[in-house]
């Protein structure tokens, strides 16, 4: 019989900017060497994993670290203490921080993670993203940080348009004049708060790695990916796997010069000439992980065996021209359901 | 030029490059300019072997030709020798 371990996972909203919480779900479910018990964490009752069949056992809502920790810390305790948590996986770069900083209070519960280090997560922000390539050798578009409307003036000094501008968590919009950098600047601070990285336009391919690294300089598993079909968001609705060994050097290059901890997804745009630009490192397992358990690797039962101490043996190949395409469907729900969440918090 | 060596074809014409991602559909033509430039053949011979089988004159194999490895290099199909 195999162990059943109680896995709390985040990122439910699988929407049409979807979170990941689904996708590492549905692989925690295939893993082969445990059971799991999921117990969905929502910040918002209509998030679709919520209602969704097979995919969590229970659902809480919690709320959001921008509430301050303490309230999502007692949340989780609350929860643990019906559950018995076995693992957290966060799925959110905004809560990320949240529970590196309480890593260790979450142990002492009981609970475990296998989270980058704050330093790690610092170091790689868009914001310092030309200081990380420098450090660490590697090929980084020009980039520099806003925090007002007055120095969109000064921008062409240093850059060329077309150029991008991006929010710091989310949100990137290539804009060909200033009027356009004033618009999305005004878009994304709204959102997302300031500052807003200004990026030099590298024009090439698009294509992404999802990795897993083990801390200590070792690469777990990686699986590099080319959207095939994008949405308006930017988000693959589409993809394929590939057989790109120049990108998967870099992948073990930086986890081996950074000792990554965790799930991540570098975005690198490859140029006509074969050159390659990381345009960012996302501190977490991105939401088109599904596409790499079905190459045959399934990173997150990986992630929870090495956040439970275990040793995993790497993965050493994985199957290329493995494609993903996503799809929307409406499921029907009852207003019960919804009126449970919204009054207790729980479903 | 040379055909990469990654470069997959089926039966049915369908191209993909696993190092791109990219996949393309050949007509009958194309799939057997493919195949001849995968089996190592220059392009002098595979020209000789299109005018011989398709009664072609060479002006007309010429113009086509040339276009479609054009096209293949455009795609990233193709690699310097």
């Amino acid at each position: 019989m195999k162990q059943k371990y109680n896995i709390a996972v985040t990122g439910l909203n699988n929407t049409d900017n979807p979170g990941p919480g689904v996708p590492v779900i549905r692989g925690l479910r295939e893993a082969k060497d445990f059971d799991v018990r999921i117990i969905g964490l929502a910040y918002e009752n209509l998030e679709p994993g919520i209602y969704m069949d097979g995919i969590c056992d229970k659902v809480y809502q919690i709320p959001y670290p921008s509430t301050g920790s303490d309230a999502l810390m007692e949340r989780i305790e609350y929860i643990h203490n019906i559950e018995k948590i076995d693992v957290l996986i966060p799925n959110f770069d905004a809560e990320l921080f949240t529970f590196m900083k309480a890593e260790k209070v979450l142990k002492e519960m009981g609970i475990s993670t296998f989270l980058p280090t704050i330093p790690q997560f610092e170091e790689r922000h868009k914001a310092v993203l030309p200081e990380y390539g420098e450090k660490y050798g590697f090929d980084v578009p020009f980039s520099k940080t806003i925090s007002s409307l007055n120095e969109i003036k000064k921008l062409s000094d240093k850059f060329e348009y077309p150029i991008l501008v991006k929010g710091k968590f989310y949100d990137a919009y290539a804009a060909y004049n200033e009027d356009q950098v004033i618009g999305f600047y005004n878009k994304i601070s709204a959102k997302w708060g300031v500052p807003i990285i200004i990026q030099e336009f590298i024009r090439g391919t698009e294509v992404n790695v999802i990795a897993l690294g083990d801390g200590e300089g070792n690469i777990v598993g990686a699986v590099p990916m080319r959207k095939q079909y994008i949405t308006d968001k930017g988000k693959a609705w589409g993809g394929i796997t590939l057989d790109d060994k120049k990108l998967m050097e870099i992948t073990k290059d930086l986890i081996a010069k950074t000792k990554w901890k965790g799930g991540m997804e570098l975005e690198i745009i490859k140029t006509q000439d074969n050159k390659y630009y990381i345009i960012e490192i996302n501190p977490r397992i991105p939401a088109w992980v599904y596409l790499a358990v079905g190459a045959g690797q399934n990173l997150p039962e990986a992630l929870v065996k090495l956040a439970l101490g275990e040793k995993v043996k790497p993965f050493t190949s994985y199957d290329i021209g493995k494609m993903f395409i996503r799809y929307s469907m409406d499921m029907i729900g009852d207003i019960s359901q919804f009126e449970r969440l919204s009054i207790t918090g729980e479903l | 030029m040379k055909i990469k060596e990654s470069i997959a074809i089926s039966e049915s014409g369908f191209m993909f490059d696993p190092s791109t991602g990219d996949s393309f559909s050949l007509n009958q033509t194309g799939k057997e300019i493919l195949a001849f430039l995968k089996s190592g053949k220059s392009e002098e011979e595979i020209k000789e072997i299109m005018i011989e089988k398709y009664e072609i004159d060479n002006f007309t194999l010429e113009h086509n030709f040339y276009d479609f490895m054009e096209m293949l290099k455009t795609f990233n199909v193709l690699t310097a020798e």
